[in-house]
């Protein structure tokens, strides 16, 4: 699992000697550098690929590209904000519904200012405060987690229910709508040719993956996965870091709270409640370790393409979102059972050479 | 005074003691502001309503106690409802007993899944579930087209009374079948767990697995007795909730297992294996639908409701993994110095 380790972590091959052999070491050396998981993802990307294009020749159009491009943003943001407590040991089951408040809460900013009528000022006060709201929410489930050590799955799943009931109760279980026309691009406008939710997604997982793979935050945050004692006995403050990951964790909610908010032009307590479990599959078929300590963002990206792109493949051929669901599910069994049996053969070939 | 067993039960048993001390505040509390809250028509109205999630949530129990965990078994009774539904039309209506067998038998095949899954190819449970959750939901969704089913046999949908007096205000206090069948699997769970060797086995193995296999317990058998325990509760709850709600809706039950875990968690059962008891878990459930009875008497907005009993179990996980122990310990000490 060496694989999670930054670059600059990991041994050095010695230098071939003959052609055959180096030109071996090459291909292998693309293969550390993309990764074995990255490998077999974008190998099962390709076959999704041509499965889809050869069933239908609409498949490869800038209609499905389109598709999968506004799409992907809400669920790719959620993803984020699920990959880092995971991969810190934990998990965030209160990611949907920290992205529903923090969309009420620059909604009711918009609306304190004129709703359609409200200003730039508005919208930008506005998103400060749900991104306040987001990493708030984060922030004292992170300190509840970090000082009780009460297991994550309770202490995110008591919040989840706490703002499902707090933002049910501040709408009434209604829709919030009347935004300003000028925030419609946000959820449905293009720069240069590309989705602006596109590049909203893709700028976050870049911060993510540099976040990761390239600061103490991210190096400190494996080490928690993988051995909560043992880090806090090299001296890192756990408690610090472990607040702090959820708390970035609501912050990337509070973004994609903003982004559904103008995708769906309205706030629902509930938009995008469907996607919770779907974030964690994608961060598992991405080769996440449940139990933490290992995964990339790279690799949760590509994944998250697969299932994105499988959707809007089933969705072109007539078949509704909920073959779509149930073949996501088959996927992920299909993609663990493949590692066993990787795995089952490496266990194989190790005994043999011995 | 010397402590009865009851005290000594209670302070073995830590969890259970908080909470119980929880409710009765709660109790005590409710039955001041609400003097509906004391009668007999509202304790048999709170059995009855939270008889479906007391039955999932014993079933759950006994997942947890073998150190897994099961998203899936909502889903799997509402595959369950659909399919008995279906399987009873083409037989002609059956009646309760074919309807109790053919439920859990289904729930139990659709636990196997889970079981197969996870011991077969040794993939982790919340996986393996989080997986089969998308492909029971997907499915059920894909084939019935969120279609409902209300044209149910009689005897599936009669509402049954089975022990009722009048009150003194006049109204009636009910006790209905759905709770006869709760403290049916209630005991047999409590029977399972507390008084077999397979019990004390999987109490054993959610403790430590590898320990329990060099001891030679069957490891496979663990799995599948967990899993299809969970699913033969799974076919029975969807079946109580039919006959509860009198239609067969596919997603009704989506959504639940989030809010039975949180309730069989803070009951006490450890997620990661070898803790729980079916007390602790009976007193989580109870917290949360008298909390929410409570919250109805007082005349609250329902839409207040979750935000409450979200607060509630925040801030009981908070005080319960708290080193409240070492706090009373260390005035112990000081006291006995």
């Amino acid at each position: 699992m060496s694989e999670a380790l930054p670059h600059r972590y990991r041994d050095k091959k010695s230098p071939a000697t003959d052609a055959p052999a180096r030109r071996g070491r090459r291909l292998s050396s693309i293969a550390t550098w993309l990764g074995a998981e990255n490998i077999g993802l974008l190998l099962a990307l390709l076959a999704v690929g041509i499965l889809f294009s050869s069933l239908s020749p609409r498949f490869l159009s800038t209609a499905t590209f389109d598709s999968v491009a506004f799409q992907l943003p809400e669920l790719g943001l959620l993803t984020l904000a699920m990959l880092m407590p995971i991969i810190a040991g934990g998990i965030n089951l209160a990611i949907t519904f920290t992205a529903n408040l923090s969309g009420l809460a620059l909604a009711w900013v918009l609306h304190a200012n004129g709703g359609p009528d409200a200003g730039v000022a508005a919208f930008l006060l506005g998103s400060v405060l749900a991104i306040g709201v987001g990493t708030l929410s984060g922030l004292i489930m992170g300190a509840v987690i970090a000082y009780t050590g009460a297991h994550p799955i309770l202490v995110s799943l008591s919040m989840m229910i706490f703002l499902r009931g707090l933002g049910e109760f501040m709408t009434r279980g209604a829709d919030i709508s009347g935004f300003p026309e000028f925030i419609q691009p946000l959820g449905h406008g293009h720069i240069f040719g590309i989705p602006v939710p596109l590049l909203i997604l893709l700028v976050a997982v870049a911060l993510w993956h540099v976040l990761m793979s390239r600061t103490r935050l991210g190096f400190t945050n494996h080490m928690i996965g993988s051995n909560l004692e043992a880090t806090r006995y090299s001296g890192i403050s756990t408690r610090r870091v472990q607040m702090l990951v959820y708390a970035l964790s609501g912050t990337m909610c509070a973004f994609a709270g903003i982004i559904m908010m103008a995708r769906f032009n309205s706030v629902r307590v509930g938009h995008g409640e469907s996607y919770l479990l779907i974030t964690v599959l994608a961060c598992f078929l991405g080769g996440v370790n449940p139990f933490g300590g290992f995964g990339k963002v790279m690799s949760v990206f590509l994944a998250l393409i697969i299932l994105q792109l499988l959707s809007s493949g089933l969705n072109l051929l007539g078949a509704s979102q909920h073959l779509a669901t149930a073949i996501w599910g088959l996927m992920l069994v299909g993609v663990m059972v493949l590692r066993w049996a990787a795995g089952q053969l490496d266990f194989l070939k190790f005994t043999r050479r011995r | 005074m010397r402590s009865p067993t009851g005290f000594r039960l209670l302070r073995s048993h830590p969890t259970e003691a908080s909470l119980v001390g929880l409710l009765v505040l709660i109790s005590v509390g409710l039955s001041l502001t609400s003097p509906q809250f004391t009668t007999v028509a509202n304790l048999f109205n709170l059995l009855n309503t939270s008889s479906v999630n007391l039955i999932f949530a014993v079933g759950l129990l006994v997942v947890l106690i073998s150190g897994g965990i099961d998203i899936s078994f909502a889903v799997a009774a509402s595959v369950v409802q659909y399919v008995v539904a279906l399987a009873l039309m083409r037989i002609g209506g059956g009646n309760w007993f074919i309807g109790l067998s053919l439920a859990g038998l289904a729930g139990m095949v659709l636990g196997s899944v889970n079981a197969a899954l996870i011991y077969n190819f040794r993939i982790i449970s919340i996986v393996v579930t989080i997986a089969t959750f998308n492909i029971f939901f997907g499915l059920l969704m894909f084939f019935t087209r969120g279609v409902s089913i209300y044209a149910l046999p009689e005897w599936w949908t009669r509402r049954t009374v089975l022990f009722e007096f009048q009150q003194a205000n006049g109204t009636w206090a009910e006790l209905t079948l759905p709770v006869l069948i709760m403290a049916i699997c209630v005991i047999a769970t409590w029977l399972l767990i507390r008084h077999t060797t397979t019990g004390r086995q999987l109490y054993a193995f959610g403790d430590n697995p590898e320990g329990a296999r060099r001891l030679g317990i069957n490891i496979a058998a663990m799995h599948f007795i967990a899993y299809g325990w969970l699913g033969l509760m799974a076919g029975i709850g969807g079946l109580v909730q039919v006959h509860y709600a009198q239609e067969v809706v596919p997603n009704a039950l989506i959504g639940r297992e989030l809010d039975v875990l949180a309730a069989v968690v803070l009951g006490g059962a450890r997620l990661g294996g070898g803790r729980g008891t079916v007390l602790g878990c009976i007193l989580g459930v109870l917290l949360i639908s008298v909390t929410q009875n409570g919250l109805n008497l007082l005349g609250i907005s329902p839409f207040a409701f979750k935000m409450v009993i979200g607060a509630i179990i925040l801030i009981a996980i908070t005080l319960s993994n708290a080193p409240l122990g070492q706090i009373v310990a260390g005035f112990r000490k000081r006291r006995d110095a």
